[in-house]
């Protein structure tokens, strides 16, 4: 049975990656009104990058394995 | 590009991008998965209700907290937090570690070694067919009503804040969670409700590190906040010495009898909602570790949850108000709190994860009631009062039937609260009726072994009786709070305190009373239900860092230290 830990996984990894990729394209292509808070510190770059990370490792680590 | 969903937009708080429509649409598609991939799973009644009783203490333990920590609990703490400031982390503190531990230590291996499969199931074992029908029928009643009620202000939320429509909200949400319990019963409810744990975290932490880092730290946002409302805003006891002297209106008796010794441990040891997913856990141990896992993770949530809305009051530019006025004026109101704070450092991306961890919220809430009902309906009111010589594989049909219908009643009482709002105070306020009586009738079921069936059932339904009149009283005649919570200074946040403290001292008295004046049951019928009577089997030759009192000593140490701090 797939652990539900590699279903939090999936999540973490797909939901990083596109934060990540929407804090990259942000940070390649500035808004012209930028109307949130601390945009300079780009939290959606680095929150996207920790979510992708830490859901890359549920992902490897409790991957389905034959019994 | 235009996303597709702008349709459906009209006036609201954030606007979301095509990014974040992916991140919910991804949401959808991924609990939805787990139930399809659980379907097969949940073949025999053990399977479908009880999860196959193999959660382990971790997963049994984050889904008892997520299926309590929904998008309204969210959304309302915060904004009692900017309205009153950190009193309301009594809530999460004093208002539910001590139950929790309590479950874990005391309880839990009474419901565990009766093998019951509810809070009514463990009464009809105790106190006979009576309580349990009394019980098992007001709990099923209110899960489905609190359910919709619950949808309607969810559809609410999501109307202000993304413009949806309320039917679309509803609709698509409440099919969602009937399609994956139905399909993997406990186990899929289970599995969504941890993984939902996670991305209500992942949305909803970086408010409170952007927010900090914009104040300028704890000890300025202090400051902040005593300069815009008051320095009673950021102590925890220190103004409980009084009613007139904390936001809140309540004196430290009602926080700590009522809330704390009574309300509490009604709700976190009583309330099958969230009992359910404990007694899924795969051995004593994991069961007896599981609510301490929850109580440690609790005591956390005020950093997502309290701190947002403290922060609101120091760095928003507006004044935030109460519900009614915020309509009349067109301002927000306390509720919009976490929302606002989300619009105001979530990008693209963040946002749609925010949203989603909203989401997330309200369906673990919702499938928590849900499973619970199907269950309590199933295993207490159809099969001993209407057909009790059905196969296995008829109840679980009849739960997976029972999940959709309960379902529908839930979206059927949403649309009647949409037409007649007061009905939601109502509904509300019903469920607070049977807590205090029904932990006063179960915790002497545990503990008093002369406690009797007639004693159990008058106790439940004295107890019930005298918070509903309470309630009526104080309903329509407000200066009666003064009685009920005991001063003229008394408001309305001190109702439920007290109302409470009295309800569950009836239902003590009258069991006591009457169980003294009728025929106990002999020991053995008692064995395995009441303290002295049972042998509670060892958690097994583990470390000391693996027994569950160690852990519960931590908790407790950290839960003390934490009301020192914030004192």
């Amino acid at each position: 049975m797939i652990s539900i830990w590699f279903f939090i996984g999936i999540s973490l990894l797909v939901n990083g990656a596109l934060i990540l990729a929407a804090g990259i394209y942000q940070l390649v292509n500035p808004p012209a009104e930028i109307n949130i808070q601390l945009f300079d510190l780009h939290a959606n770059m680095w929150w996207g990058a920790l979510l992708f990370v830490l859901g890359l490792f549920y992902c490897t680590y409790f991957r389905p394995r034959r019994s | 590009m235009r996303p597709i969903f702008a349709m459906f937009v009209a006036e609201h708080l954030v606007h979301l991008s095509t990014v974040d429509y992916a991140i919910i649409v991804f949401y959808f598609a991924l609990v939805l998965t787990i139930g399809w991939y659980l379907r097969g799973k949940a073949n025999t009644g053990e399977d479908f209700f009880m999860a196959g009783r193999e959660m382990t203490a971790w997963v049994a333990g984050l889904s008892f907290l997520s299926a309590n920590l929904g998008a309204l609990e969210l959304m309302g703490w915060a904004g009692s937090a900017y309205q009153y400031g950190i009193m309301a982390t009594h809530w999460y503190w004093i208002g539910a570690i001590p139950a929790m531990l309590f479950l874990a230590l005391v309880m839990m291996p009474f419901y565990y070694i009766s093998k019951t499969h509810s809070v009514p199931g463990y009464l009809k074992l105790r106190f006979g067919e009576p309580a349990r029908a009394v019980s098992a029928v007001s709990f099923a009643f209110m899960t489905v009503l609190m359910s919709g009620v619950n949808m309607f202000a969810m559809a609410k939320v999501m109307q202000i804040v993304l413009g949806w429509p309320l039917s679309f909200s509803i609709w698509i949400s409440s099919l969602t969670v009937a399609i994956y319990v139905a399909l993997g019963g406990l186990r899929s409810a289970i599995f969504n409700e941890v993984l939902q744990f996670f991305l209500i975290w992942a949305g909803a932490l970086l408010i409170p590190i952007l927010g900090l880092y914009e104040a300028g730290g704890w000890s300025n946002l202090k400051i902040q906040i005593a300069q815009r409302a008051s320095q009673q805003y950021v102590h925890l006891w220190a103004g409980l010495g009084s009613f007139t002297t904390n936001p809140m209106g309540i004196h430290w008796t009602g926080i700590v009898f009522g809330l704390g010794a009574i309300l509490s441990f009604g709700y976190w040891t009583t309330d099958f909602l969230v009992v359910q997913r404990i007694l899924a856990a795969k051995d004593i141990r994991s069961a007896e570790m599981a609510p301490i896992i929850g109580a440690g993770f609790k005591m956390l949530v005020p950093f997502i949850v309290i701190l947002p809305g403290l922060l609101g009051l120091a760095v928003l530019p507006m004044k935030l108000t109460g519900e009614a006025s915020a309509i009349a004026s067109g301002a927000h109101s306390y509720n919009d709190v976490l929302p606002l704070m989300l619009a105001r450092y979530c990008g693209p991306g963040l946002l749609g994860l925010g949203i989603t961890a909203l989401i997330a919220g309200f369906m673990s809430g919702m499938a928590g009631n849900v499973s619970a009902f199907t269950t309590v309906w199933t295993y207490d009111i159809y099969r001993p009062l209407i057909n009790p010589r059905g196969s296995d594989h008829h109840y679980v049909n009849m739960g997976r039937w029972t999940t959709v219908l309960g379902v529908l009643i839930s979206v059927g009482t949403a649309y009647l609260v949409m037409h007649a709002a007061s009905i939601m105070d109502y509904v509300q306020a019903l469920f607070s009726f049977f807590i205090a009586p029904l932990y006063g009738t179960v915790v002497l079921g545990m503990l008093w072994k002369r406690a009797t069936g007639p004693g159990g059932f008058w106790g439940l339904l004295c107890g019930t009786l005298s918070s509903i009149s309470m309630w009526a009283w104080v309903y329509h005649d407000p200066s009666a709070l003064r009685y009920v919570a005991l001063s003229p200074n008394a408001k309305v946040m001190a109702q439920d305190m007290y109302q409470a403290l009295w309800s569950f001292l009836v239902c003590v008295t009258v069991t006591v009373v009457v169980s003294l004046a009728t025929q106990p049951k002999s020991d053995a019928e008692l064995a395995g239900l009441v303290y002295g009577l049972t042998e509670v089997p060892s958690v097994g030759d583990v470390p000391f860092y693996k027994k569950p009192l160690f852990w519960a000593a931590v908790v407790i140490a950290v839960f003390i230290a934490l009301n020192i701090i914030f004192w």
